[in-house]
């Protein structure tokens, strides 16, 4: 059980300053790993690591036992990362957006207009997205998770600009996909309001 | 078959072993170009047609040879850089760039000095000439696209992708202009295209190309060893190496 | 997936018409530049025309590839797309589909206004049309390739034509040899048959390297 997703000994250096060095983690199935640190201290860095997209100074990072590196392509069909920007283009409505996720990830049909009527945005599914508030644009970006039937989450700041309610419902999500032998990496400043009983906390320290 | 070289990926091993190559290269590049370059400018026999500014081709011939085999070697490298993800084929691709660069620019301007009282122009179209220029175009973007990222690492790879790109490329580029030449103008003005170089000149010029490879490869082992400790400055063996403070 | 991805390349330019617009108006004004700067001697002209028309299309292609992935870029899109991996490829033809249908093929359909200024004869300006329709996919690869590799760069604009238009010379040389032999009356299929080869080699490798070009610039 203990190899669904680990990585040991991780380096990473940035514009010539150590983000982190011989940095261990582990992940097992129902598990939510939360990183915190400073601005700065390499959180992005780090899940930019974890998603496959930059190979690390150092270290290796292990999926299923087997090294990212080898068996990237079936690595990331197993993997939803949503980064630091919305990836969804402003000048498309929601719809559009979501149609072209689905395409992107492969996905089967399911009702788009009723998913975004349950996350609180019905009746602005046509508007293009630059119309919408951060908070609103944000929801679209997140919408994809109610799509995935992905067993690793990596989500970047996912709860930023989100109202109550939203990060409420987010992190209702988040039980499901745990319940469901998911696992979720993911990256907050500020605490998370419901309890997780498999929260497992990484503080990345800012170093100089 | 390429065991020997493992080792030499590692930037400590490399920076030692380009460390104890370098003066050797150095020393054997400045003794033997001295030898080819004063036997040719000095004591090598005159051309019948061009007097003596056929001296001028100890310094073009070795440097426009240079020019595209310095750009293969960086081609190579940056292949490795990109396929076995090897950092210091990375870094070599940045360190021979310049030099490369350097080398076309001398090729052209001795081009250009050398068809000024031959041709009775500077500046010919010629297909030669004109595929000069487009490799140092080619130096110049690589160069120019590892400059433009504010991330080392990005930018270094990027540029690598170029020279790669540049290989398929430099030869549709020089048969198309070659095509394109042929086109437009005869090759009247090509008296010399294949010369049969006397053995009191040919001597001379082969002794000077060596001199050229040998400070290339003394001028890439400079550049990468500087390169190596810049991107690794923050490991131990560096500050231990400078005498650590 | 192509299909989707195409669908909604062409509904964002639908939206942004001045990606497109823009650059099919450079073409003609740099067009009724060179009359003004060289002179409006029909001959002359003639002569020139083959370059000309080759010139402008190459300008006005490099300035709509500095567009093409900022706003994707920017907003995350091409991250989150390399990190799932099998996207990159459709997105990249549906990237390059869209931007030869936006550019290169107005240019093809604005050509018999271009002959007509340029006083090109008949069999040149089939030559023309010819060439322009068969080089111009050319164009929109290469500069979806240099759009790729200097995506994330501080200053993309003047270096991307830095990086792309040495390797628009072969396309540039074949092309305006096409029509100038077509008006003087040669046959020019050679040329053309160049033009295809150049076509499929391009269509075969660039967006390979377009693919590991976006990767490394999320990197």
């Amino acid at each position: 059980m203990t190899d669904f997703f680990c990585a040991r000994g991780l380096s990473c250096i940035r514009q010539d300053r150590v983000l982190f060095q011989g940095l261990d983690l582990e992940l097992v199935p129902g598990q939510l790993l939360q990183v915190q640190g400073k601005n700065g201290a390499g959180k992005s860095s780090l899940l930019r690591l974890l998603a496959g997209l930059s190979t690390p100074d150092d270290g290796e990072i292990l999926f299923q036992g087997l090294p990212l590196s080898q068996q990237l392509d079936q690595f990331s069909t197993s993997l939803c990362y949503i980064g630091h920007q919305s990836g969804i283009h402003e000048h498309l409505t929601a719809l559009e957006n979501l149609a072209f996720w689905r395409a992107a990830y492969e996905l089967p049909y399911q009702d788009n207009l009723s998913l975004l009527g349950e996350l609180g945005l019905a009746g602005l599914e046509d508007v293009p997205c630059r119309m919408l508030s951060a908070g609103q644009q944000r929801r679209v970006s997140l919408a994809r998770l109610w799509l995935t039937q992905a067993p690793l989450w990596i989500l970047d700041e996912p709860f930023t600009a989100l109202d109550q309610h939203s990060i409420a419902r987010l992190q209702q999500r988040f039980h499901q996909q745990l319940a469901a032998g998911g696992a979720i990496i993911v990256t907050t400043h500020q605490p998370l309001s419901v309890d997780f009983p498999s929260l497992k906390t990484l503080e990345l320290a800012y170093r100089w | 078959m390429f065991k020997w070289l493992h080792p030499l990926a590692k930037p400590e091993t490399l920076y030692r072993f380009c460390g104890h190559l370098f003066p050797w290269l150095m020393l054997s590049a400045l003794t033997i170009l001295l030898v080819g370059n004063v036997w040719g400018l000095v004591f090598a026999p005159q051309d019948y047609q061009q007097f003596d500014t056929v001296r001028i081709m100890y310094i073009h011939v070795p440097s426009a040879l240079l020019s595209m085999s310095t750009y293969t070697m960086m081609a190579i490298a940056a292949f490795i850089a990109l396929v076995w993800q090897v950092k210091v084929a990375q870094w070599s691709v940045l360190a021979i760039a310049p030099i490369g660069a350097v080398f076309t620019a001398i090729s052209l301007l001795t081009g250009m000095a050398w068809g000024k009282p031959m041709w009775g122009t500077w500046w010919e179209w010629d297909a030669r000439l004109t595929s000069q220029l487009i490799l140092l175009f080619l130096y110049l973007g690589v160069i120019a696209l590892y400059g433009a990222f504010s991330d080392r690492q990005t930018g270094g790879k990027v540029a690598s992708l170029l020279a790669v790109i540049g290989v398929v490329n430099v030869p549709i580029i020089h048969f198309s202009v070659e095509w394109w030449h042929t086109l437009h103008q005869g090759a009247s003005i090509m008296k010399f295209d294949t010369p049969s170089v006397h053995p009191s000149m040919l001597w001379p010029l082969l002794i000077s190309l060596l001199g050229f490879y040998l400070l290339m490869l003394a001028l890439v082992c400079l550049r990468l060893r500087t390169a190596i400790l810049e991107h690794e400055q923050h490991r131990p063996w560096v500050r231990a190496t400078l005498g650590g403070h | 997936m192509v299909m989707t991805f195409l669908r909604r390349e062409l509904v964002l330019l639908a939206r942004q018409k001045a990606d497109w617009l823009n650059p099919l108006l450079f073409f003609i004004i740099v067009l009724t530049l060179f009359p003004l700067g060289v002179g409006p001697e029909p001959n002359q002209l003639r002569i020139m025309a083959p370059g000309i028309v080759w010139i402008a299309a190459l300008l006005s292609v490099l300035l709509a590839a500095e567009r093409l992935f900022r706003d994707d870029y920017r907003n995350g899109v091409i991250e989150q797309l390399v990190a799932s991996r099998q996207g990159v490829m459709a997105f990249v033809l549906a990237k390059t589909a869209a931007n030869w249908l936006s550019t290169g093929l107005p240019l093809v359909m604005l050509s018999p206004v271009v002959a007509m200024l340029l006083g090109v004869d008949k069999a040149a300006f089939i030559a023309m049309m010819l060439t322009l329709l068969l080089g111009t996919p050319m164009l929109s690869i290469l500069s979806v390739l240099g759009a790729a590799l200097t995506m994330s760069a501080d200053k993309g604009g003047i270096l991307l034509a830095l990086l792309i238009v040495p390797l628009y010379i072969p396309l540039l040389i074949f092309a305006s040899a096409a029509i100038e032999a077509a008006g003087m009356g040669l046959s020019y299929s050679g040329q053309l048959a160049i033009l295809v080869a150049m076509l499929l080699l391009a269509l075969a490798l660039v967006p390979l390297a377009v693919a590991s070009a976006l990767r490394i610039n999320v990197s």
